[in-house]
């Protein structure tokens, strides 16, 4: 089975297609059916043929890197970026049995209620994992 | 004695170990062969339990170490002098659990070095069960043993070791995990209560008894969904009475060595918790005198012990005002100001002032910082409630 990465974005890609607040400002009742549906959001692919190898969250605190040259220290920045740059929030690696098994996933992921308890329309972004090994023929 | 009962496998582990040590082996081959001992044990047992586990996994130890070093034929000879071996006392057992414990932390060893050669070597655990705990590949754990135990070869191991270095050791075990297939805070509960007969050492007890007194409250801290419960919101009908009363002897006889360090310090605090009956019958007044002597214990707290002034910020609050705990922690924010507790305890502070829309603001802050979904996800949710200022039950 081909893998694929589902990111999840703080911010960057398209336009948001249903502008929300910050979680912290959603009604309580809204948060925990956010998170809830979350916690569970796996079984979706386990019932439909597929799995979720790996799921993580990732911190919004960012540091970007780069070689100092011999005999220096890493060079170290945290900016300034676009504002629009992408920050990653999370990624799901999952085993699909297609490109549009992945992206019926990624829909369902979109669909997480938000404010109110309707779907919240986030943009997913989905990316074919290449395999290592030389393709069989 | 069953056999069969993994934790009388895994005390064996120790005194074998030692056993081995103690007639010369090297401790990294000891270590090793013990280990081989240990995975067949597991393997066999269950279908032919041994007569006598101890001298079964001393047998199989000795002949892998033979097997490695001499060649087969020596074999017969060096099983006569194992079988040769005294009956062990129980004052031996907790010498043997000292011993090996100065081994594993050594402070030649980096602290995570130290915790996985402690659950190894003296936990009994398999290198694939501590790779399990810490959520990291079996190889990388193994690699990390080898590298560790590379560091003590050639090592003088005949001194007696750095008893501060073994308690933040255990500590660390504790603080690492709960609730996993193996529950290292359950592990380092009987490391500690080991550690305890072999030392009248008042810290030592001390460690023991906060690690009861807080593994106590373990049954309240998780609802059934998993979601984080706050210590002033926890079902206390939950807490394990059996657990805080043996804290609470262990205790009470560690003060009264009248040498106070900061694990009994921290117990004590930990117990004025556990006694109390509702959140609202906190003897917030004892706890900030505890508080106050644990950070007398360094000379610049704030520096030295920032997690203590931070915690004794919350009794302040408690004691003398919102506004009075919220100075307190003004003092840290050069030192604190980017982790996310600093801003949870004064989202806390903010709402026990009454201040909401401030609390809302520190928790989300906090949230925003956390390293720990399920912390992360209980800050989302207290600044979702103070921002709908949903008044807080009263218990």
């Amino acid at each position: 089975m081909p893998k694929y990465l589902l990111l999840k974005h703080y911010r960057g890609g398209p336009e948001p297609y249903r502008a929300v607040p910050p979680l912290d400002e959603w009604a309580p009742a809204d948060v925990e059916a956010h998170l809830a549906f979350q916690r569970n959001v796996d079984e979706w692919l386990q019932q439909n043929g597929g799995s979720v190898v790996d799921a993580q969250a990732l911190t919004p605190a960012r540091t970007w890197v780069r070689y100092g040259g011999p005999d220096a220290a890493p060079v170290i920045t945290d900016g300034p970026l676009p504002e629009t740059s992408d920050l990653v929030a999370g990624w799901f690696m999952v085993d699909a049995e297609s490109h549009q098994h992945a992206v019926e996933f990624a829909a369902y992921v979109s669909s997480e209620p938000g404010p109110g308890g309707t779907p919240l329309y986030e943009w997913i972004d989905v990316r074919e994992v290449m395999s290592a090994g030389p393709a069989d023929d | 004695m069953d056999p069969l009962d993994e934790g009388v496998l895994r005390a064996l582990v120790p005194r074998v170990l030692a056993g081995l040590v103690r007639r010369g082996e090297d401790f990294d081959l000891a270590e090793d062969a013990l280990q081989t001992a240990l995975v067949e044990a597991l393997r066999v047992w269950p279908e032919h339990p041994p007569k006598n586990p101890r001298a079964w996994l001393t047998t199989v130890a000795t002949r892998r170490l033979v097997d490695e070093r001499r060649g087969a034929n020596a074999r017969h000879r060096r099983e006569e002098v194992t079988f040769a071996q005294p009956a062990p006392t129980d004052t031996e057992e907790g010498d043997d659990t000292l011993f090996l414990l100065f081994c594993c932390c050594h402070p030649d060893l980096t602290p995570t070095s130290q915790v996985a050669l402690t659950l190894r070597a003296v936990g009994g655990l398999t290198t694939r069960e501590i790779a399990d705990a810490f959520y990291v590949p079996e190889a990388t754990m193994a690699q990390r043993i080898s590298r560790a135990k590379r560091t003590l070869h050639g090592a003088r191991l005949d001194r007696p070791g750095d008893l501060a270095v073994v308690l933040r050791v255990l500590y660390l075990v504790y603080s690492a995990g709960h609730g996993g297939r193996i529950d290292l805070a359950g592990q380092a509960i009987r490391l500690a209560r080991q550690l305890t007969l072999a030392t009248a050492e008042p810290e030592a007890h001390g460690l023991l008894a906060l690690m009861l007194l807080n593994h106590a409250r373990l049954p309240a801290r998780l609802d059934a969904q998993g979601r984080i419960v706050p210590l002033d919101r926890q079902d206390r009908g939950r807490w394990d009475t059996r657990q805080i009363a043996e804290g609470v002897r262990v205790l009470q006889s560690a003060l009264a060595a009248e040498r106070p360090g900061r694990y009994q310090v921290e117990a004590a605090i930990a117990a004025l918790h556990d006694d109390a009956a509702s959140a609202d019958e906190t003897d917030w007044l004892q706890i900030l005198a505890w508080y106050d002597d644990l950070v007398a214990l360094t000379d610049d707290p704030v520096r030295q012990d920032p997690a203590a002034v931070l915690a004794r910020a919350v009794a302040v609050g408690h004691v003398l005002g919102a506004a009075e705990g919220l100075r307190e922690t003004d003092r840290l924010h050069d030192v604190l100001g980017e982790r996310h507790r600093w801003y949870a305890v004064r989202g806390h502070l903010f709402e026990l002032g009454g201040d909401l829309p401030a609390a809302a603001t520190a928790y989300a802050d906090a949230a925003h910082r956390a390293t720990n979904i399920a912390e992360r996800d209980h800050l989302v949710r207290q600044a979702a409630r103070v921002r709908a200022a949903e008044p807080r039950e009263s218990s």
